[in-house]
């Protein structure tokens, strides 16, 4: 089941106030998210990400196309029943307390004041917010308003979530947090669609990417897609050999790199396969110590695509 | 209605923890009570001083917190991006706008009435401190309820204001739209005067601009009986009635302009 659909979703803004020109921010988006994944959506800064966010959300309406969320047009008010949203760096009400916000947003999903507040103390506890819930939000550090943006986004348990750069302003153990609970959420059956332009998080949590560049989306796919067949070679590493018997091989390593002692990694071909070298070195004495295929990371792809779109920066005029 | 009486608790959550409220508020009361003293220095006309000072008082704070409160509502969301998070709830448009402006009208009210109660208060206590002679020489009582009259004009007035101020604030900044508020405000003031404008201009396109603005701005001033229940000129309560209807009629058509215009804005 497709959970979001996005069908040639354009932006088009006026820049300027005396000689207002257009400016293409998102050019002719088709994607579909499967309900049950994490979707990374990527890009570099200004590619278009947080727009796309924003037109699923109806905060911005399109110049052309149509998005749909669980089936129902973006901005309808079931759809928003059943999704989350946290904003890229989200502010809330100064006077307002954790606790306040987190009940009152719950109020508007129509939950009693009863089990608002018993969603926000869980929520709350959730995403690590202790006693500092009852304290004014204005008093809150970037990575504490983060922590109570990702609470909020859960407070109706949503089918969807949308995060918007939900790692920015986290401390290490703040996005290692944040990444179990994008787990957990996920074997739980929601739908994780998040913006990023942090490849490691994407590349820990995602099943599925979709990589935007100036606007334009320029490559999307499962991980495994994407990097499956993307191996182009071997590191062995191996010890107890000296470099001299390794050179012996030299026309079927690529590359040796001493790695300290008798210990050494060497970059193999993709083909012929490694046992042979392998075979040659444990015959002069050599000990394994790891055999690893040689893969494209996501950001190699991501570097590569980008580069190849021609559209390192954000959005073009028209 | 659920989701706008939210909206609109939020506000008025957020407008009394608000210190600029207070200040005015705390401001106002001193007035009212200051009005007594001022009333002491002028001889037989203690009375009339201070509910002309109380009446004027309550109408002059009312309008500092609905125009600097009111400018900022909408505004203030935008900016700050608390909107998207708001929006992204099962939250429509035009419940946003209506919650905003119900919870900045309860924040009216309350702040009307703790003034009301303030300047009854005082007119009470020199009630009490008076002899004979000197109530003998009161054209009304100092509780006169026609005062009332008086303080639910300048409520409706304070109301109209308000939608003003958060149709101005729907598309432009608190500053501009503070601005044009005041000059609504004033403008409004002088209506009337608009009306006869073509009498004593020359220039043909003054004389049309100035019947514009008479049919679209609101008459203000029909708001303000305070004249009259100081010297004890009796209001017809179907005045009251028609005027409040007046200005129940400006709020429903100013907060469906704004409504239209909130609709079609982009939160970039």
């Amino acid at each position: 089941m497709v959970a979001i659909h996005t069908d040639g979703l354009t932006k088009h803004y006026s820049v300027g106030f005396w000689r207002p020109r257009p400016y293409l921010a998102l050019d002719s988006l088709t994607l579909d998210v499967e309900a049950g994944e994490v979707f990374g959506f990527l890009g570099p800064n200004g590619a278009g990400k947080t727009t796309t966010l924003k037109l699923l959300m109806q905060l911005i309406y399109p110049s052309s196309g149509s998005a749909e969320i669980l089936g129902r047009p973006a901005g309808d008010v079931e759809a928003r029943r059943r999704i989350g949203y946290l904003p890229e760096n989200p502010y809330f009400y100064d006077y307002l307390t954790a606790e306040e916000l987190l009940e009152y947003f719950a109020s508007l999903f129509g939950y009693a004041a009863a089990e608002g507040r018993r969603r926000a103390a869980a929520l709350l506890d959730e995403v690590g917010i202790g006693a500092e819930r009852r304290m004014p939000l204005r008093t809150f550090s970037k990575g504490m308003i983060q922590r109570v943006g990702i609470a909020q986004a859960l407070v109706n348990d949503p089918e969807v979530l949308f995060l918007d750069e939900p790692m920015s302003g986290l401390d290490p153990l703040g996005r290692l947090e944040i990444r179990r609970l994008v787990l957990r959420l996920r074997d739980q059956g929601c739908t994780v669609f998040f913006s990023s332009h942090v490849l490691a998080d994407a590349e820990a949590l995602c099943s599925s990417v979709g990589i935007l560049a100036g606007g334009r989306l320029v490559a999307s796919g499962t991980l495994s897609e994407i990097l499956a067949f993307q191996a182009h070679g071997w590191e062995l590493v191996v010890s107890g050999i000296s470099r001299d018997m390794i050179e012996r091989e030299l026309q079927l390593i690529t590359k040796i790199t001493p790695l300290g002692g008798d210990r050494f990694a060497l970059e193999l071909p993709l083909s012929p396969p490694p046992e042979r070298v392998l075979s040659d070195l444990i015959g002069c004495g050599a000990s394994l110590v790891s055999l690893n295929p040689l893969r494209k990371t996501l950001e190699d792809y991501f570097v590569e695509r980008v580069a190849s779109s021609g559209r390192t920066h954000g959005a073009r005029p028209d | 209605m659920r989701v706008i009486y939210r909206v609109a608790v939020s506000v008025f959550r957020e407008s009394v923890r608000d210190r600029v409220l207070y200040s005015l508020l705390v401001f106002a009361v001193l007035l009212i009570v200051a009005s007594y003293l001022l009333g002491q220095l002028t001889a037989g006309q203690d009375l009339k001083i201070i509910k002309d000072l109380g009446l004027a008082a309550i109408a002059t704070f009312g309008l500092f917190i609905a125009i600097f409160i009111g400018v900022g509502l909408v505004w203030k969301e935008v900016d700050r991006r608390s909107i998207y998070s708001l929006l992204s709830k099962p939250v429509r448009r035009h419940e946003f706008v209506l919650g905003k402006y119900a919870g900045l009208a309860l924040t009216l009210v309350v702040n009307v009435g703790a003034m009301t109660v303030t300047f009854y208060s005082v007119l009470g206590y020199l009630a009490w401190l008076a002899d004979d002679t000197a109530r003998a020489g009161w054209a009304a009582p100092a509780m006169d309820p026609a005062l009332l009259a008086a303080v639910a004009l300048i409520l409706v007035e304070l109301l109209v204001v308000t939608a003003v101020a958060l149709f101005f604030s729907t598309f432009s900044s608190p500053f501009l739209s503070a601005a044009l508020t005041l000059g609504v405000w004033i403008v409004g003031r002088f209506n009337d005067d608009l009306r006869h404008f073509e009498d004593v201009l020359e220039s043909q396109a003054a004389a049309v601009l100035a019947r514009a603005l008479y049919y679209v701005l609101p008459n203000f001033a029909a708001f303000d009986v305070k004249a009259q229940v100081v010297h004890a000129v009796p209001v017809d309560l179907a005045y009251v009635g028609l005027t409040a209807a007046y200005g129940v009629t400006y709020v429903a058509l100013l907060l469906a302009a704004a409504v239209v215009v909130f609709e079609r804005r982009d939160f970039r």
